[in-house]
């Protein structure tokens, strides 16, 4: 019985790390950009929702409410500003400039709120302490049921945004082929910026799930970066959507199972899932199951 | 006032040029074929047409209105449409999809779905189909159909034929008709010169770059388009 409940919590941890993966995940599918910076522009989220809890004593819930337009914009205008300008010079500019941001925003984060640790928590109210006890032996938390819920409503919302909107429709023309959706009348630069402000938005809803599950440092980015960069490998490499909120759940569940065996095994159960799904022949579970199809968002080769 | 003005476009790939100073006119309604070997810098200056390329040198107007520096996407907007060679349609998309997402400048013209999907009648039953599965005829009209839903006043078509079975070919050709039963100026590339100067009201044949012959279809002769079209009388005189 103690299994099933490990199960269910590494599914429930799983929702926070699809949050965290789907920004990330949505930037390689549409760029190729990987961004080093996601993990420490989903904390520089949780440190503006901070902030304006020191100022005003609000359910952090309400200080997403300006927060997250905020972070968008900044995805928006980071990407108009930085990223366009260093996907123009090969593969492995953008990845240089996002390491670059994301040791300034650490650096920048500690020099604004120090070293010390923080948490969202303790202004979340009974949120983080109430559970629904199912048996003696399995309860779900109530953050971690929303998390998990969260996570399938941003999927969800991604996904019907990407295939009803002419918006969506547009952001999948440009990440196939660029050059040929700017010859049928799409502004790539624009779709682009569109794509890092919603990755960024979705990271800002990352920043908040960590402030309120755990705690965060000017340091903590690098970490969730992990988790999120493995949840995306896990789930194929952008080849579908939901790959990465299922790459989450796998990761999940193996540290969930992991630390049950022995406590010091969370983190490493973890890596050790996402090393056998790199060495594994075909790498990624969404790749297994519908074949050796190149990544949906990979030009076409001999068109 | 001509509709499409080329003033010495120069096109270059690094450092060879590819279109040496071509100048040419076109009128509104007018149905230009471009023909000429490989090479000889056909595809170059339709994709400098569209602004997939940019040109080293000269200018390019359209309704006299400067357009050399224009990005491609805006020229979308103003009406030039490109058939890209290899049809380079979006494979993960659907046929509808591929349609869907060229739809702009939806007052100009009157091409809509509805309106495409009765030009190309073999894309009804394709709608909702993975534009990767097409065979390449279908993938041929798809692409001529996604150009159309951008409502083009200017049409430039690249290779149409090529790579295509003699039924595709026909049936692709069928559908063109309709096209230039609307008046739209259309540029042609095609292999095919016989079904390209059938169509043409005026036939420019290229040759390393440059602008060799120029004629009405039916003025032609097979003779002077062969000469034209491998440079014979060319060579005779440059090593004379």
């Amino acid at each position: 019985m103690n299994w099933v409940n490990d199960v269910i919590q590494g599914i429930l941890l799983g929702g926070y790390y699809g949050i965290i993966a789907c920004g990330l995940a949505l930037m390689f599918g549409v760029m190729r950009i990987i961004n080093l910076a996601h993990g420490d522009i989903a904390v520089l989220g949780a440190f503006l929702m901070y902030l304006l809890l020191q100022h005003w004593s609000v359910s952090p819930f309400i200080a997403l409410l300006p927060v997250l337009p905020t972070m968008i914009l900044f995805g928006y205008v980071l990407q108009r500003l930085v990223l366009q300008r260093s996907l123009r010079a090969g593969i492995l500019t953008p990845l240089l400039a996002t390491f670059g941001l994301s040791i300034v925003i650490q650096n920048a984060l500690e020099q604004s709120f120090g070293p010390d640790v923080q948490s969202l928590g303790g202004q979340a109210g009974s949120l983080v302490t109430a559970a629904w006890r199912i048996n003696s032996q399995i309860s779900i938390s109530a953050l971690g049921g929303l998390t998990f819920g969260a996570a399938v409503a941003v999927y969800a919302a991604l996904q019907l945004y990407l295939s009803r909107t002419p918006s969506g429709r547009q952001m999948r023309a440009s990440a196939e082929d660029p050059d040929t959706a700017e010859l049928v009348g799409i502004n790539s630069r624009a779709v682009y910026a569109r794509a890092t402000a919603i990755a960024i938005g979705i990271a800002t809803l990352g920043g908040l799930a960590l402030a309120l599950r755990s705690t965060f440092s000017s340091y903590s980015g690098p970490d969730q970066l992990i988790f999120a960069f493995e949840a995306v490998v896990i789930g194929g490499l952008g080849s579908s959507l939901w790959g990465a909120l299922l790459g989450g759940i796998v990761l999940g569940v193996a540290q969930t199972i992991g630390s049950q065996i022995n406590p010091e095994w969370s983190v490493l159960s973890g890596h050790i899932v996402f090393l056998l799904v790199l060495i594994s022949p075909r790498g990624g579970l969404l790749t297994l199951r519908s074949g050796r199809r190149a990544p949906a968002s990979l030009p076409q080769a001999g068109t | 006032m001509s509709f499409l003005e080329l003033e010495d476009l120069t096109l270059r790939h690094g450092l060879l040029e590819a279109v040496h100073g071509v100048s040419l006119e076109l009128g509104e309604g007018e149905v230009l074929a471009l023909v000429g070997a490989n090479g000889a810098g056909k595809t170059t200056l339709l994709r400098g047409l569209a602004g997939a390329h940019r040109p080293a040198a000269g200018r390019i107007l359209l309704d006299g209105r400067d357009i050399t520096r224009m990005p491609a996407y805006k020229r979308v907007h103003i009406g030039i449409a490109l058939v890209p060679e290899g049809r380079r349609l979006f494979a993960n998309l659907t046929v509808e999809e591929n349609l869907r997402v060229a739809a702009c400048n939806p007052g100009r013209g009157h091409w809509t779905l509805e309106r495409v999907l009765e030009a190309f009648p073999m894309l009804g039953p394709l709608r909702r189909q993975r534009a990767a599965t097409l065979s390449g005829g279908e993938q041929q009209a798809t692409a001529i159909g996604r150009a159309l839903m951008t409502n083009p006043r200017l049409l430039l078509l690249d290779e149409v034929s090529l790579g295509l079975a003699p039924i595709a070919i026909e049936a692709v050709y069928a559908s063109l008709k309709a096209v230039l039963a609307e008046g739209t100026t259309v540029l042609l590339v095609d292999q095919d010169f016989t079904r390209a100067a059938a169509i043409a009201h005026r036939v420019v044949c290229m040759l390393e770059g440059r602008f060799v012959l120029e004629g009405k279809g039916s003025e032609l002769t097979r003779e002077q388009i062969t000469e034209a079209y491998f440079g014979l009388g060319r060579t005779v005189e440059t090593t004379a």
